[in-house]
């Protein structure tokens, strides 16, 4: 199943092409994306952190989880929707791009992640999130966590870079992961 | 006072030549500039949260402060050596970015003022002055937002 229709008839929306025509939209698009995965992010850190047992080992790991939750959802809904409309206003080369491929795979993992830390392992954080030391598995989610939400920032921000897109010949394994050939007609 | 001169020189240093021509070494270090942005800012941005009675509030603001200043300081040194490998790489097109000398200033006031204003309020003992905390607080918030926001807008001019 192939994306790429859907990607063009998105590029070719009106909404698309405003935006990335738009000399200040984008860029402000961009920032307020940098800026809320610091709140994002950031705030996940710290909870990793704590599940690691580098920080704030006083502080149970349910009061941490409780009060810094809303802003992870404020940051999150932000960082996505600025995301999502970053990718709006460039589908096709996004969809085509290396980077942008491996970010989402990124994402999937650490979303599936926090699904298993939210719905196991936090489960019976009553019996543990005292310790300052949390036990492996929850130390293991925190580094996970931290590792997959690196990859995702790294490999969003290379995003940027042109070196594996489809106007230029590629490898083999290049036109496989990023589903394009290089036409020299086009 | 012509700085230009300066500027060049860092351009055409080893370290602005080897990054400018190399294909990875620009996005290696931008990739690391970002992610120490996401430690430092989510160190900064919990302890003002404390300081606007938000986020870690059962907390004092004193604990959350020293917990947080590792992450803190050594975020900001891996963003200032980071950053300075980016600056060598593009020097003279920084010289004429408006951006770039938004940044640098709103840089030079934030550090300042977290170093000193912002340092003494949250690792006080007491818990008196709440307005005071409060404007600390989004001081800090505004500086760091406006040295964020103008650094990302250098790749977007010029």
């Amino acid at each position: 199943m192939s994306l790429l229709p859907f990607c063009q008839w998105l590029a070719a929306t009106p909404g698309s092409i405003a935006l990335h025509e738009s000399l200040f939209m984008y860029p402000l698009i961009e920032s307020v994306h940098v800026l809320t995965i610091c709140l994002f992010v950031g705030m996940t850190m710290v909870l990793d952190l704590r599940l690691t047992g580098l920080v704030l080992r006083k502080v149970p790991v349910g009061d941490i989880v409780s009060r810094l939750q809303p802003w992870m959802f404020l940051g999150f809904f932000v960082m996505v929707t600025s995301g999502l409309l970053l990718f709006y206003a460039i589908p096709i080369r996004s969809y085509q791009n290396i980077f942008f491929r491996v970010k989402v795979v990124f994402l999937v993992l650490a979303g599936l992640n926090a699904l298993v830390f939210h719905t196991g392992i936090f489960a019976d954080a009553a019996a543990w999130g005292r310790d300052a030391e949390p036990p492996s598995r929850a130390r293991l989610a925190g580094v996970a966590s931290l590792v997959l939400w690196a990859g995702v920032i790294v490999t969003g921000r290379l995003i940027a870079y042109n070196w594996f897109d489809c106007d230029k010949p590629q490898p083999g394994w290049v036109q496989v992961a990023t589903g394009c050939s290089y036409d020299p007609q086009q | 006072m012509n700085l230009l001169p300066l500027f060049q020189w860092c351009e055409e240093s080893g370290l602005g030549r080897t990054v400018r021509e190399s294909v990875w070494a620009f996005a290696a270090v931008e990739s690391i500039h970002l992610l120490s942005l996401a430690t430092m800012g989510g160190a900064v941005l919990l302890v003002d949260l404390r300081l606007l009675n938000l986020g870690l509030r059962q907390r004092p603001v004193r604990e959350v402060a020293s917990e947080m200043q590792p992450f803190m300081n050594r975020g900001l040194a891996v963003l200032v050596v980071s950053g300075l490998t980016l600056f060598a790489a593009e020097a003279v097109k920084c010289y004429y970015s408006s951006p770039f000398q938004l940044k640098i200033l709103a840089l030079l006031v934030a550090t300042l003022f977290t170093y000193t204003v912002r340092r003494k309020v949250v690792l006080s003992e007491s818990t008196e002055g709440g307005g005071a905390r409060i404007l600390v607080a989004l001081v800090s918030i505004g500086l760091w937002f406006t040295v964020a926001a103008a650094g990302r807008w250098i790749g977007f001019s010029g």
